[in-house]
This record gives structure tokens, sequence and C-alpha cells, in this order.
């Protein structure tokens, strides 16, 4: 037992040579406990049946990955021994399998041995029809997962899929037990709480006590293939209050060590940490805040052709304006008031990973209200009596909607000022984000039916692929009553050549030419200007000072290397 | 003996005596004075300090009290005096009206319950379904049902206002039935009022003469505590998205806005909780005086 | 008085249903949907199977009704089962489920009563132990310093909101002097000395703002209440008969004084079971009131609907249990 422990310690400092070199002297729990605290507290622990962040972070502690994404975005082996790649033979020439080799001798935290079988019941238990999986998107194109042996899995698509890291990799679809949750398939799975709540992993924590929707403590896995990890014996997760307590909590009053998701004020976050008890990380992932223009009418007398295509905008369906709302915005500042540190001004809506990004578009760095103002004059917009721009009897006056948080209230408030410089009228709206995010059919207050002219709100990706994201604004993704407003294109952009680059991406595997469609696609929706991006965000999170190995990640979980955490 | 007094000083006109004797009472006195100076302020000030209270200068945001900037300013430069000048005439139209549907309704429902007993059940089980109504996936289903059509009607500002002033009313009106209800039970019993009812007068007139004036005090008390929670209730749904649209202050939302700038720029929350307590303070007095100056037996001494 | 009891209690069965409906309706009519708070990465069609599996697909009467077997039967057999340690039928009963954490809903209100019980119930408890004295000597003694102090404090207590006491009190006793924790250990068990004293640490701050706020409420009430009664013509007679003038205040003005208190308590007591969503959620005590808000911002229908009704229930005991006093309290007031 003893010399097993130690094998596994020596093939996982071969692997993670940097931080195993100091760890594998020391023994495991040696630094006894920390505190974190999510304001949004945890509920469940299975990722499947919850795709909250919060809950997929907790998760991350106790279940894994095949692979995970590092803090620069790169995939790293987790449960198996290297990335099947095309070079590697691991992924088929014709891109419609993939084939993981699981490491030896890794075992789960009741101390039975992980085989290819868990990986299989998982991929079914996510697929079943009936079990409301929410990470079904993960197995878009799945059409088989089969055991070749006890550590082999081999999963087929239905076509050539360029990337096929969507599976297994990432926090938000973990391998779960197979013996723990055979009975809890389909339309079962809700029932099985003690599993949900305490599932058996492969991760450094095991659950000792879950309080759904306040705290989770745990102690470290007896079992976890790293000896000398995790540092701490116990970890307590607390959950709930707001993000300026929770920043408080870390920066202020030293109570707690880590903080997650820290959306505050700048200036409020940079004085609580001026005391000098913790730190203030940031990263940035490919999440960007930003206006959508609405091409279509949302004139509440229509009735149910209202913000459908069969109506265009009257004023915003004219370029020239879409343009110069966006030549109007100082992103700089909006970047210094809201965001901080936390933010960087952008052109563009796929700023990152760093391939993707374009510098087609940069000239939105800088405001520009005389070139907005002369480009409105020049498309015969003209200032009536008070101010307010008006051609043919129509009126530049916008209805412009988002979700309630401050940040937000604050972005509508400079930006009305903006637009009223360029003689566009603003009425600002604001709606309760359960409503606005929600997608009831009842409501009109939704963000898919769009009844206003610009709204804001921030989107990213998971993991580092953007493909289906761009695939987002596709003639046949706009959301209308047709389709029971199910759709992700806001703007109802519909452009055949976009959709052709849509397609050509699907095809295409070579990551640099992918780069390149990407780009394209980009640089089409920006200079047609029916998004206008605002800041690219940053995620923001508060580390105490005595807390080492901290590295923020936004590939992939924050607590994604929880196991190499360490009281300095 | 009540009875004869209040018919005796009929003559001298009820409202001079109910006068004379609210002017003998200082606290309603200076409740009163507080309340007109704070309505001034709020309806005349704008007309004097004129800055633009939605205009953001970035430049100046945080400050602290300056000459030019009396009460500093907030997180986008916006001048916090004419904020408070300007959310309070919001939240003092709300805090008033909205407290006196709930009053009104409250006390109507409670005497009617306290009195007639076959009202008492279904009335009462009426308080009860209210009391216990989830109150904020209720205003989640106003506001889908009507906001939109109220601001069509009565443009966004009205519309919403009307809005407002009557869920606040509406959902806040149980707790003054309950007392006031509870009250009239226990009046009702009370010797003057057996006498009045021995010698047939209408239930109309000992509700209005005998049981009215003497469960004053707790809807008075009541009515103090309606001003502060709908001004307080008002800034609950703006951040629900019920509210006023986001760059429209009032009282409540410039304290609920402020509240994590405490430590950097203190005057931002406690310009509009002095306020806020300072109108409620001044309502609190002036309901003293009022009831005191209401009350038969005070008024005779 | 025993058959108006009863009586009142029969009639409460259809009542509770009926609002049970009510509840029922606006939640579902209510625009917010259990997949609001999802992130964007999860497109469209995956959150239209989430709703499907949560059985939203279904017709409301259908779905109300299953509610209702589920609460109604499937609940108290599950609960005889436990106590008694007994299997009825199969023992395979559908209980009330949470959506967003897929577990009983009963099991976490349970689990939250302790927290909700010694914060907000304790803050009760003491607002009523200072609210009333302070109304009865503001009233014995109106218009004195006293009186005038207590106004003053009082109108503050109630038109500063708690989210701001709150968080003052946080910055000052937690951030500045470092005396209370600023954030509720919920698992902390209190088994010796010491981690009483932890409990009390912990719970000084919500406690205090809490009572602060309902003594502020009760004791304008009890004054004005107080007021009235002293000027009875019962109180010149008793005191002309020569009573103590103790016994005059205490015993007959203060009983006859405590009618709206009662009222006001019995509209409260329910109101500690909700907990208090503000306070909770600022001192991060997790107790009924934030369990609450979540299932509401998460549109968790089953628990909204099983906490509001539960809180209904109580309401309405609560309000049958202030009648029962007045008829205590006065002899005079009859129901019969």
């Amino acid at each position: 037992m003893r010399l097993t422990h130690f094998m596994m310690a020596a093939a996982g400092a071969s692997l993670l040579a940097t931080t195993a070199l100091a760890g594998s002297h020391e023994a495991r729990g040696r630094d006894g406990h920390a505190n974190i605290i999510y304001w949004q507290a945890a509920s469940i622990l299975n990722p499947y049946l919850s795709g909250g962040t919060k809950d997929i972070d907790a998760s991350s502690m106790i279940i894994e990955p095949l692979a995970h994404y590092d803090e620069n975005g790169n995939m790293v082996p987790t449960l198996v021994e290297e990335i099947p790649t095309v070079a590697n033979g691991g992924v088929s020439e014709d891109l419609t399998s993939i084939t993981w080799k699981l490491k030896e001798g890794l075992k789960w935290s009741d101390g039975s041995p992980v085989t290819s079988a868990d990986v299989v019941f998982t991929g079914e238990y996510c697929m079943n029809p009936e079990g409301g999986c929410q990470q079904l998107a993960k197995f878009d194109d799945v059409t088989g997962i089969e055991a070749l042996d006890d550590l082999t899995v081999k999963i087929t698509f239905g076509k050539p899929k360029p990337f096929p890291y969507g599976p297994f990799v990432g926090a938000s679809v973990p391998v779960i037990q197979a013996k723990q949750f055979e009975n809890c398939v389909g339309a079962a799975a809700p029932t099985c709480t003690e599993q949900n709540f305490g599932p058996i992993g492969t991760g450094p924590f095991v659950v000792t006590e879950f309080r759904a929707n306040d705290t989770i403590s745990l102690a470290a896995n007896e079992n976890y293939r790293e000896a000398s990890k995790p540092a701490f014996a116990t970890i307590t997760f607390k959950g709930g209050g707001d993000a300026a307590a929770a920043a408080r909590s870390v920066l202020e009053t030293g109570e707690f060590d880590y903080a997650w998701n820290l959306q505050i004020a700048p200036e409020i976050l940079a004085q609580m940490e001026a005391k000098g008890k913790g730190t203030v990380l940031s990263g940035f992932g490919p999440l960007v805040e930003r206006l959508m223009v609405n091409l279509t009418d949302p004139d509440p007398a229509l009735g149910d052709e209202r913000a459908t295509v069969k109506h265009p905008h009257p004023f915003l369906s004219d370029k020239a304006v879409r343009q110069a709302l966006s030549m109007a915005i100082d992103r700089e500042l909006l970047v210094e008031v809201g965001y901080g540190k936390a933010g960087k001004v952008t052109c563009n809506v796929l700023p990152s990973p760093e391939i993707y990004n374009s510098t087609a578009n940069d000239s939105c760095k800088v405001q520009d209200i005389a070139g907005a103002n002369a480009l409105l004059d020049a498309a015969g917009w003209v200032r009536g009596s008070d101010g307010i721009r008006e051609k043919d009897g129509v009126r530049l006056s916008i209805l412009y909607q988002t979700s309630t948080n401050a940040v937000r209230q604050d972005f509508q408030a400079l930006i009305k000022q903006w637009w009223g410089e360029i003689g566009v009228e603003t009425e600002l709206k604001n709606i309760d984000a359960a409503v606005f995010f929600g997608g009831d059919q009842s409501s009109p207050d939704t963000f898919q039916k769009f009844f206003a002219d610009i709204e804001m709100y921030a989107n990213t990706f998971d993991g580092t692929d953007p493909e289906a994201y761009m695939g987002n604004w596709a003639c046949d993704k706009i959301p209308s009553p047709e389709n029971a407003w199910l759709g992700s294109n806001m703007p109802r952009y519909c452009n055949p050549e976009y959709d052709a680059m849509v397609k050509e991406m699907a095809g295409t595997a070579d990551i640099n030419e992918r780069a390149r469609l990407a780009k394209a696609m980009n640089d089409m929706l920006m200079q047609d200007y029916v998004m206008i991006p605002l800041v690219h965000r940053g995620n923001v999170a508060a580390a105490s000072n005595t807390l080492d190995g901290v590295k923020l990640n936004v590939w992939d979980s924050d607590l994604w290397n929880v196991a190499d955490w360490s009281r300095k | 003996m009540t009875e004869t007094f209040i018919d005796e000083s009929q003559n001298r006109s009820l409202w001079g005596d109910v006068w004379a004797q609210y002017k003998t009472h200082r606290g309603a006195l200076a409740g009163t004075a507080v309340f007109l100076f704070i309505l001034l302020a709020v309806f005349i000030g704008p007309f004097i300090y004129d800055v633009d209270p939605q205009y953001l200068d970035i430049r100046a945001k945080n400050q602290g009290p300056s000459w030019e900037h009396l009460l500093g300013t907030d997180q986008l430069g916006r001048d916090m005096l004419a904020q408070v000048l300007q959310g309070g005439r919001v939240s003092l139209a709300v805090g008033v009206i909205a407290m006196f549907i709930s009053l009104v309704l409250g006390t109507f429902i409670g005497l009617m319950a306290g009195y007639f007993k076959w009202l008492d059940g279904p009335l009462m089980r009426l308080t009860d379904l209210f009391l216990a109504l989830p109150l904020l996936p209720l205003l989640l289903v106003i506001i889908m049902l009507f906001r939109d059509t109220l601001r069509s009607m009565f443009g966004p500002e009205t519309g919403i206002f009307l809005l407002i002033v009557f869920i606040i009313g509406i959902t806040s009106w149980m707790n003054t039935a309950r007392i006031v209800r509870g009250d009239v039970l226990a009046q009702k019993e009370r010797e003057f009022v057996l006498a009045a009812k021995s010698i047939g007068t209408p239930s109309r007139r000992i509700i209005g003469r005998h049981i009215f004036p003497n469960v004053l005090s707790p809807i008075m008390v009541s009515a103090t505590l309606g001003v502060a929670n709908a001004i307080i209730t008002e800034s609950a749904l703006s951040f629900l998205g019920l509210g006023f649209p986001s760059d429209f202050p009032t009282w409540g939302r410039l304290l609920f806005d402020g509240a994590n700038y405490m430590t950097l720029t203190p005057a931002r929350v406690i310009w509009p909780g002095l306020a806020i307590s300072l109108t409620v303070l001044s309502v609190n007095f002036i309901g003293d005086g009022l009831r005191d100056a209401l009350d038969p037996r005070i008024r005779g001494r | 008085m025993f058959n108006f009891t009863i009586r009142r209690l029969i009639f409460t069965i259809p009542t509770l249903l009926f609002i049970s409906f009510v509840i029922f309706f606006i939640l579902d009519t209510a625009p917010n949907d259990p997949t609001g708070n999802l992130p964007l990465t999860i497109p469209p069609e995956v959150r239209e199977k989430i709703r499907v599996s949560l059985g939203l697909d279904k017709p409301m009467f259908f779905r109300y009704l299953l509610w209702c077997q589920q609460f109604f039967i499937n609940e108290p057999l599950n609960m005889i089962e436990q106590w008694f340690d007994i299997t009825i039928g199969d023992g395979e009963r559908l209980r009330v489920q949470s959506w967003a954490t897929r577990s009983p809903v009963v099991d976490l209100v349970v689990e939250r009563l302790p927290q909700t019980l010694w914060v907000v119930g304790m803050s009760y408890v003491v607002g009523i132990l200072i609210a009333i004295p302070i109304g009865v000597i503001s009233a014995y003694k109106q218009y004195s310093w006293f009186d005038q102090i207590g106004t003053f404090v009082s109108m503050l207590g109630f038109s500063v909101p708690t989210f701001f006491t709150g968080l003052l009190l946080i910055v000052i006793f937690s951030v500045q002097l470092q005396w209370f924790p600023s954030i509720y250990d919920t698992t902390l068990r209190v088994t010796d000395w010491d981690s009483f004293v932890l409990q009390v640490k912990q719970m000084i701050m919500p406690v205090m703002v809490l009572a602060f706020f309902n003594a502020a409420q009760i004791s304008r009430f009890m004054r004005a209440s107080m007021l009235d009664n002293l000027q009875q013509d019962y109180v010149r007679t008793a005191r002309a008969k020569g009573l103590k003038e103790k016994t005059v205040v205490l015993v007959h003005v203060l009983r006859n004084s405590l009618i709206p208190v009662i009222t006001v308590i019995a509209l409260g007591v329910p109101q500690v079971f909700g907990g208090a969503i503000i306070t909770e959620q600022i001192f991060k005590v997790n107790g009924l009131g934030q369990l609450l808000i979540i299932g509401i911002q998460g549109a968790d229908i089953p628990l909204v609907q099983t906490l509001t009704f539960i809180f209904a229930v109580l309401i309405v005991l609560f309000n049958l249990i202030a009648d029962i006093l007045y008829g205590l309290l006065d002899p005079r007031i009859r129901y019969d």
C-alpha cells in the first residue's frame, strides 16, 4: 500500500515537476484548514444537474474530468496519460473518433479503481434523454462511447469533429463513479440526493458535510493520486451574501482565504486591497460585455410580429446609425468606471484566446463624438428643435435594456449621456436577471424576445474553441415565435456570407485556418455594427496573502489547482 | 359623558378646536415645520440649486463635499445634493400616497371586520391570504402584466409611479387592518358603545363617532411606520427592475447604491439616510399631535 | 371560546387550500425561469430539455395537484415512517423536491431551522423585551426626555433599513475593531464554553440589527396604546379606589394596552420563521430567508411554494392565537 502511494507520488512528480519537487517530501494535510467563500452558494455537487459556475467550481474539488485547461488555456491531462491528437494517433484521421487512455492505478476516494466503464457510464448518464442533463451540449454529435479495455475509452462522433474535446474536458464534464450512480440514470437522476450531495471522486477532497445553498465541509482525499497533496487537511466552502461582502472577508477581515467572482466597483476593491491582507487576482477569458443592436422593429403595435425579421428596424437598420452609436462610446472610461484591473478595452466579440483576436477594428478604441456627428449628418439625420436627430419623421429614440446589476446601470447612464451628445435620445430599462435571462415564454422582458432597441449583456464560451460561439449569429439561430424564441442570434443578423463561414469552420481542422475564419467572422460582425463590444471582462478573485499556489484560471474552474494550494 | 361634550363642541366648530389643540403640541409644530421645510426643499430646491442630477462629470467622481458639490459626488460624478433634492420628490410622493392608500384600506377593512361579526371571517381570511402571498413573485407578475400597458398610457415615469404606489399600497395594508380590528373588538364592548347602541344609534354613526376616534392611536403609528416602509420598499422595487429607470434618483435608491461606498464617501449614505429619518420623524410628531388633537378627552382639558 | 376555536380550525382548511392554489398560480405565472441563472454557454435547446425534465411542459393544474399530493400525503407519511421507524406501503414516494438542489424541500427547511430560530427568533425576543418597558415608560412619562429620546431612536430604527445598519455594524465591529466575525458559521456546534462564546459572538450583530428594527415598531404601538388607556375612566376609578400606582399601571393599564401589541407580535412571529431575508444575506446566516430568496431568484417553484405555504399556515395559526389571546386579555370580547 505504502509502496503504491510512493509510486503514484513519483509518477505525479514527473508530470508536474515544478510543484511536486517541493511537495513530495511533505505530508498530506500539513497545512490544516482553509476557507473559501463563493457569494453564490453551491446548491448541488453534480455539474450534470446544475450548470451554474458556483456548482461546477465546488464540484471540481471532488470530481475531475479526463483533461482540464491550465491557466494559459492549454489542455493538460488529469486522469489520462496524454491528450489525444491526430499526431499521436489518439484522434482518428477522419476526425470522427477520439481515444483516451486512463492513467494506471487511479483510485476513487472510496478506494476502488477507476476504469473505463466509469467514463462510459458518465457519458450514458448525461446523454439519457430523460435526465435533463445540463451539459448535454458537450456531447453534441457523439454517437457512441465504448470501453476498449479497462483503461481505454473511445468516443465516436456522427460527423468529423475538428475539435473533439467536448466530452470529459474541463470541470463542467467530470467523470462520476458508475457504482455510485448506477441507480440514478434518467428520470431517477434528480432523486439521488445523497449521491448528488456527496459524489465519490478522484479529486483532492471529499465531502464530509453538504448543506445545500450554504456550506460544504471537505477533507483531504486519502486516495488522491499524489501522496503529498493536498496541503490542506480540511476546507470550508461557504456560500451566500454578496460580492462586496466576500471581498471584505478576504481583504479586510482576513476571515476567508479565497473569494470568487468579485464584480464590484474598482475603487472599492482597491480600497479593500490597501488593507494588505490579501491580493486581487484577475484573468481574462473570452467574456465580452457588449451591446446587441436590434435589427428588427420592436414596436408593440406590431403584435405577434414584433421584433421579428418581417419588420426591419426603423432606424437601426441604417448602418450609419449603428456605427455612430459605437463611435460615441468611450471604452477606456467604461473600463475605468466599471472594471478597473478586471477589464480591457476591446473592439471584438472574440478577443481571446490570443490567436483569434483580430486587430482590424481597433479604431473603436478612441471615442469620436465629432466623427459620429458627422456620420449622422452625412446620412441625413438632422437635429430637431429638442436636439434629437430625425429623418422622415423617425426620431432617434432608443429603449436600452439590460439586467439589474450596479455596473450595468452605471454603463447605461454613461452611454445615455454620450448618445445624447450625438443627438440620440435614450430611455433606460433594467430587468431582474432571472427574468431577463430566463427565457420564459410568457414574459415580454427576456433577452431573446428583445422588445427594445438596444440590449446589453456579457457572453462567452466554455473552453478555448470558439466554433459554437461564432455559430451563434447564423441565420437559423434567430429567435422568433416560430422557434419559441429559442435562439442566440439576438441582433437577428442574417448574412449568407457569414453562414458560409460558419459551415466552413465546422469542417476545418487546421488551427491556423480556424483562427483565420473566426477572425473573419468577428470582423464581419464588427464592421456591420450588429454588436457593439464594450469591455473585455476578466474574472476577479481575491486570495489571502497567506495562501500560496493560487493561480486564477479563466478557462476552467477557479479551484482547478486547489490540490496545489498551501499556506505560506 | 364624552357624548354630551362632543355635541357641545359642535357649535364651536370641530376643526377649530382640533387646530387649537394641535397648536399647543410643541412636537407637532416642530414636526410640521420640518416636514414643510423638506417639502419646500424638494419641490422648490431644484429651481434654486439648478444642477442637473443626471449630469455625469466623470472626472469629478467620488468627491467629498466641496463648494462646487456641496454634498460631494457619486461614482459617476453626479452631484449628490441635486440627486437628494430630486429624489425627495418621488420618495415623498410615493411615501405619503402609498401610506395613505394602505392606511385607508387597512382602516376600512379593520373597522368593518371588527364591528360586523358576519364580515369578520371573510375579511380576516382575505387578510391572511394577502399576508401569505409571496411578495417578490407577485411583483414580477404585476410588472409583467402591467408595466408595458401603463408605460404606453402614461409614459415611463408617471406610469411607473402609479404602479409603484398601487403595489406598495395594496401589499402593506394588512398589518393596519389586523391592528385596527383587534382594537375595535375591544372598543365595541365598552360601555359607551353599548350605551349608544341601546339608544338605537345607527352602526355608521357608532363606528364614525365612537369607535374610530378611539382606535386612532394605532392608526397614527401605522401611518408613521407606513411612510418609512413605502420609501424603503420603493428602493427594493427598483432593485428588482420594477422601479423607476435606473438614472432616476430616489432616497431609497441613493441609500442603497451608496451603502457599498460607505467608507469611501460617507456623505453618500448620510444625507439620503438623514432625509428619510427626518421625514419619518416629522410625520411621527405630526401624527402624535393629530391624535391628541382629535381625542376629545385630551382636547377638553 | 372552545367552540370558536374548533370552528375556526375547521374553516382554516379550505382557506389554506385556496391560499396554496393562489400562491402556486402566482409562482407559475411569474416570468422568472429556473434556467435563468445558468451560464449563457448552455444553448437554448438544452435549456428546453431541462425545463421538460422539471415537468414544466405539463399543464399548471396537473403540477399543482402533484404538489398537493407530495406535500399533503407523501410528506406526512414519510414523517410518520421516520418517527416510528416503520414502512408504509412500499415506502417509495416522491417527496417535494427542490429544483435547484434536487433534494427534499422539507429536509432543507429542517437543516436551516436552527440558525433562523437562533438569530431571528432571538432578535424578536430581545426586541419585545426592550420594546415593552420602553413603550410603557415613554407613555407614562409622556414628553419627558426619556420619551423624546425613545421616539427619536425608534424612528431611526424604523426608517434606516437593515441593509444599511447591518453594513455599518460590519464596517465598525468586524473590519475596524475586529471584535465579531462578519460571516456566520452555520456548521458551528455549541458543545463547550468556547464554542458557546463563538456562537454568541457571531449572533450579536444580526440579532442587534433585527432587534433594533423590531423594538422600534413594537415600542411605538405599546406607547400609543398605553397613552390611550391611561386616559380611560377606569384608571381614574382604580386610582380613586386607592390602588397602588404600580398596580394601576402594570396590571390594569398594561393588560388593556396589550391588544394592538399582541396583534403586532402575532403578525411578527410567522416572519421569524420566514427569516429575515436582508439581514440573513448581509451576515451570511443562510437561514430560511436566504433559502426563500435563492428559491425565488432561481424560480424554484416547489421550494418557494412549500416555504410560502408553511409560512401561510403559521400566519393563519398565529392570527387565531391572537384572537384567543384577545379574549383572555379582555373578557368582554366574545366571538360566539
